[in-house]
């Protein structure tokens, strides 16, 4: 019995020890990342409606998803992680893989969106201005970029943070998508 | 000496009353505002992590602070608009977390841990009080210990006695 108290500590050094180790390494091999989890998954996108951004006629709102899987993408021309990941979007709607509705979120300026699309390219179907992260907290968006894969019937079924890159492109999102646009509407 | 005493009591003062509420969000009605006071304390601000989103000066808190406000002026409840962020950002939002299954570990465990240090001390304490010497001197633990024998205790006596005189 004596013996076996000496050895508490060690074991629960191994213990957590050994978790940290397991989780470091999950982190690192990208299987998970340290990140919070979003409440959000598998339940039905939040109900909000955009202006839409300067010099366009059409914002969006949750009704323009249904009925098709669809990529929702928050953004901002002040975001230079968006910039990075702007080339590989603009590539998706050219091969046109899957419809990208943007939210644009929090310019300062009213142009500054518009203006950046035009230099950087537009891949979105529809641009929504959301200056007062309405759309960015219904969605319970900590920072951009940020991605939500909605299925056909409007339920957000993965939630990309940071940029869209090839990598989880290949690996994660365009499985899911194939998958997601052979499920009936 | 008088200037001395103001700059501390400053200094102590300050970083209580630091707010990031700016003027320009404050509501006319005071008591409507008193509630999104006592709501913006307890939202942390998911982009520091650490602070409430009263005491942020990050964009999105003042987004949320904004959104709180919006939804008690139109009549949401504390509790209602708490449950607002909650259901999109998680309990993670709340700079207090709930007392649940999911959050048992990170409540419990520093008490669970506490308590067995504090058993371990308490065992070794009761270890060292029964403990004692043997006869060659060497240090024995309780079970170990004897008792002094009839000619040991009329020794100690007589030494004792000794030392009254």
């Amino acid at each position: 019995m004596k013996r076996f108290m000496y050895v508490i500590p060690f074991l629960v050094l191994v213990i957590v020890g050994g978790f940290s180790v397991k989780q470091l390494y999950r982190v690192q091999s990208g299987e998970t990342v340290d990140k919070l989890p979003s409440v959000l998954i598998n339940r039905e996108i939040p109900e909000f409606e955009l202006a839409p951004i300067q010099g366009r006629d059409r914002g969006w709102g949750s009704k323009d998803l249904l009925g098709q899987v669809t990529i929702v993408n928050i953004f901002g021309s002040w975001c230079v992680a968006c910039q990075a990941e702007h080339p590989f979007l603009v590539k998706i709607q050219k091969e046109k893989l899957v419809p990208i509705y943007g939210i644009d979120w929090r310019e300062k300026k009213p142009d500054a969106g518009p203006k950046w699309l035009a230099r950087y390219g537009d891949p979105y179907t529809l641009v929504g201005d959301d200056p007062k992260s309405e759309a960015a907290i219904a969605f319970g968006v900590t920072g951009a970029p940020e991605s939500f894969i909605v299925d056909k019937k409007g339920v957000i079924r993965y939630k990309q943070i940071g940029p869209i890159n090839p990598t989880v492109w290949e690996e994660t999102l365009w499985p899911l998508i194939q998958k997601l646009q052979g499920e009936p509407a | 000496m008088r200037g001395l005493l103001f700059g501390l009591m400053l200094s102590i003062a300050l970083p209580f009353g630091a707010q990031a509420v700016e003027p320009d969000e404050i509501l006319r009605d005071p008591a409507l505002e008193e509630r999104a006071r006592e709501v913006g304390k307890q939202l942390r601000c998911v982009v520091c992590q650490n602070q409430a989103i009263d005491d942020s000066n990050a964009e999105l808190a003042r987004d949320m602070r904004i959104l709180v406000r919006d939804r008690i002026t139109k009549g949401d409840s504390n509790q209602q608009v708490i449950d607002y962020m909650v259901d999109r950002y998680g309990d993670f939002v709340l700079l207090d977390p709930p007392f649940k299954a999911s959050t048992l570990v990170l409540w419990g465990g520093p008490g669970a841990i506490a308590l067995f240090g504090v058993l371990a001390v308490v065992m070794l304490f009761r270890r060292r009080k029964t403990g004692g010497v043997d006869e060659v001197g060497q240090v024995v633990t309780g079970e170990q210990a004897k008792p002094l024998s009839d000619e040991e205790r009329r020794r100690l006596d007589d030494l004792l006695k000794d030392n009254d005189a």
